[in-house]
C-alpha cells in the first residue's frame, strides 16, 4: 500500500489547493458531413455531435466520482466549420446546430466555429470570418478561432486586418453583456490541431475520428509546493517539475479512462497551468512565491520561463503523448493574481505582450478600452503573431475592446472568464502599417528542408 | 478493484468499529489499514477491494460522507489508482 504522507498529500491538492483536470474535450471530425444542400449539412452535424458526445458528461462526472477529482469543464472541438460549410455556405445553419447539440449534450463549449487562412482566404473564408460577430452573438456555446499566421507561411496581413475590425464588431454586437463575444475568440499564429481547451480548440485535419484531449491543471498545488523552498532556482525549478509530474499523471489517467470507455482515441495531454479567478488557484502568485513583490515586476518574464519549462519537462514524462498548448496559461480575467496587478497598474499591456514570449500562450483575456480603434488591435495582432511566428511557438490574442468602458473601470464575464479591469494600450496610429495589406514573409528560419 | 478510504478528524472512540460495519454491509473487503494520530488529529487510511461491493462508488462516497458528518469526521473514498499514478512511476 502507498503510505499514507503520499496519500494525504494527494488528498490535499484535491481539497485545499484546487487539482483538477481542467477540461476532457473531444474532438470530432465533420468531414463526413460535408454535403450540397446547407440544411442537411447542419442536420448532419447536430446528429453526429450528439452520438459521438452523448455520454462525455456522464463519463466526466462518472470518474470524477471514482478517482475523487474534479473534472471542471467537458468540451467538444470539431472540424474548422468553415471547411465543412466551404461549398453550400451554411456556417450560419451549422453553428445553429452546434450550439443546439452542446445544450443537448449538456456540454460547456463546442470549439471550431474557425479558420485557417494563415497564407491566404478565399472568398469562403472571407464571408465565414465576416459572420463570426453575428455567429457568437446568437449562440452561447460556440468558440471560435482563425489562425492568421504560422512560422512555414509567414502573415496574412490581409486576415489581421479583417480581425481587428470583427473582434470590434463582436464588441459591439454584444456591447451589453461587456462584449463577451470576444471572449469566444481567438486569434492565432500557428495554431494546434489538438488543442483541448477554449476558445481556441478546434479538431484539426489530421486527427483521428474522434479523439479525446485533456488539460490538467493546478497552479495552486504548485504555489503550496514552493511555499516550503528555501533554496535556489534549481531547487525551484526541481519543485516544479516533481509537481507538474504528479498532476500530469493524474490527467493521463483520466485521458486514458475517458478514451476508452468513450471508444474514442487517446489523442494528447496538455501539460497546462490553467488558472481561475479564485483564490489559490493563480499563475501569479506562482511567479510572486519565486520571489517577486509582484507579477508585472522586472524579473516577471525569466520567472516565467522557469515556470514554462519545468512544468514541460515535469509532463512529458508523465504522459504517453502531449500536445496542444502546453505551458503556463497567462489569461488576465481568469487569474485573481493578474486581475490584482493589472487592475492597481503593475502589470502592464507590454509587460504581457513580453511574457508571451516565453509562456502558453498568448495576450489572453485582457480588457481594453471601448474606443480602442481596428487597426490598434490589428496591430496588437500582428505584433503577438510575430511573436509566435519568428519563435516558432504558438501565440494568441484574445482582447476584449469593452464596449463603453475605459481605463479603471472593469468588465464583468462571471464563472471561469473571471473579470478584467481595462487597461491601457497605445493609442498611436498604426493605420498605413495595417492597411498597406499583403503578407509579412516567412522568417528565414522557415527553411528547413 | 481497489479504493483507498481516508477518515480525517478529531479522534473518538468507535471510528473504526463504525466505518468497518458500513463496509461489512456493502460487501466490501478491508485489506489494510493504517492510522496515525498525531495530537488530537486522527487519520486513518485503508484499502479496500471493492470489485464484490453492492454499492456504485459514488453511492458509497455519499454513504461515508454522511456518516462522517455524523460524527464529525471527513470520510472519503477514491480508486486506489489516483495514488499509484501520483506516486508510483
Amino acid at each position: 500500500m502507498i503510505n499514507s504522507s503520499e496519500i494525504m498529500e494527494t488528498l490535499e491538492m484535491i481539497d485545499s489547493q484546487h487539482l483538477d483536470v481542467r477540461t476532457i474535450t473531444m474532438g470530432i471530425s465533420l468531414l463526413d458531413c460535408i454535403c450540397e444542400d446547407p440544411n442537411k449539412t447542419a442536420e448532419k452535424v447536430y446528429e453526429k455531435v450528439v452520438k459521438k458526445a452523448g455520454k462525455l458528461v456522464e463519463t466526466g462526472c462518472e470518474l470524477e466520482e471514482e478517482f475523487g477529482v474534479p473534472i471542471v469543464n467537458k468540451r467538444v472541438s470539431v472540424t474548422p466549420v468553415s471547411l465543412i460549410t466551404a461549398g453550400n455556405g451554411g456556417y450560419l445553419q451549422v453553428i445553429k446546430a452546434l450550439d443546439a447539440a452542446a445544450k443537448e449534450i449538456k456540454v460547456d463549449f463546442i470549439g471550431g466555429y474557425s479558420a485557417l487562412v494563415h497564407k491566404g482566404m478565399s472568398a469562403a473564408e472571407r464571408a465565414f470570418i465576416e459572420s463570426i460577430p453575428e455567429a457568437l452573438s446568437t449562440t452561447e456555446k460556440i468558440c471560435s478561432s482563425v489562425n492568421v499566421a504560422t512560422t512555414k507561411a509567414g502573415m496574412n496581413m490581409d486576415a489581421v486586418a479583417l480581425m481587428g475590425k470583427t473582434i470590434k464588431e463582436c464588441a459591439k454586437k454584444t456591447a451589453s453583456s461587456d462584449g463577451i463575444a470576444c471572449a469566444k475568440l481567438v486569434v492565432f499564429a500557428n495554431a494546434v490541431e489538438d488543442n483541448p481547451f477554449m476558445a481556441g480548440a478546434f479538431h484539426g485535419t489530421g486527427e483521428a475520428e474522434t479523439v479525446i484531449n485533456v488539460g490538467v491543471s493546478g497552479p495552486g498545488v504548485v504555489k503550496a509546493a514552493l511555499e516550503s523552498v528555501k533554496g535556489d532556482l534549481t531547487e525551484v525549478a526541481e519543485t516544479i517539475k516533481k509537481t507538474a509530474f504528479k498532476i500530469t499523471r493524474v490527467g493521463q489517467l483520466v485521458a486514458r479512462e475517458a478514451s476508452l470507455r468513450l471508444n474514442a482515441s487517446f489523442g494528447i495531454i496538455d501539460l497546462s497551468l490553467a488558472p481561475t479567478p479564485v483564490k489559490g488557484d493563480s499563475v501569479a502568485r506562482i511567479l510572486e512565491e519565486i520571489g517577486l513583490e509582484s507579477v508585472g515586476s522586472c524579473g516577471t518574464t525569466a520567472t516565467l520561463a522557469l515556470l514554462n519549462d519545468a512544468v514541460k519537462k515535469g509532463g512529458i514524462m508523465a504522459s504517453s503523448h502531449t500536445g496542444g498548448l502546453s505551458g503556463a496559461f497567462i489569461p488576465v480575467s481568469e487569474d485573481e493574481g493578474m486581475i490584482s496587478a493589472a487592475g492597481a497598474g503593475r502589470l502592464t499591456f507590454d509587460k504581457l505582450e513580453a511574457m508571451t514570449s516565453v509562456c502558453s500562450v498568448g495576450l489572453d483575456m485582457i480588457a481594453i478600452p471601448g474606443d480602442t480603434k481596428a487597426e490598434v488591435i490589428s496591430a496588437i495582432i500582428a505584433d503577438e503573431c510575430a511573436i509566435g511566428m519568428v519563435n516558432n511557438k504558438t501565440t494568441a490574442v484574445r482582447v476584449i475592446p469593452a464596449p463603453g468602458k475605459k481605463v479603471g473601470d472593469s468588465v464583468c464575464f462571471g464563472g471561469l472568464l473571471g473579470e478584467a479591469p481595462v487597461i491601457p494600450v497605445s493609442t498611436l496610429s498604426p493605420l498605413k502599417f495595417i492597411s498597406r495589406g499583403g503578407r509579412i514573409p516567412a522568417p528565414l528560419h522557415s527553411q528547413r528542408n | 478493484m481497489k479504493a483507498i478510504v481516508s477518515v480525517i478528524g478529531k479522534d473518538r472512540k468507535g471510528i473504526i468499529a463504525k466505518i468497518s460495519t458500513i463496509l461489512a454491509a456493502h460487501n466490501i473487503n478491508v485489506e489494510d489499514i493504517s492510522q496515525t494520530l498525531l495530537q488530537e488529529y486522527f487519520t486513518m487510511i485503508m484499502l479496500v477491494d471493492i470489485s464484490q461491493s453492492t454499492l456504485k462508488i459514488g453511492e458509497l462516497k455519499e454513504l461515508l460522507k454522511a456518516e462522517g458528518e455524523k460524527i464529525g469526521m471527513s470520510i472519503n473514498i477514491q480508486h486506489q489508482e489516483i495514488f499509484d499514478v501520483m506516486h508510483k512511476i
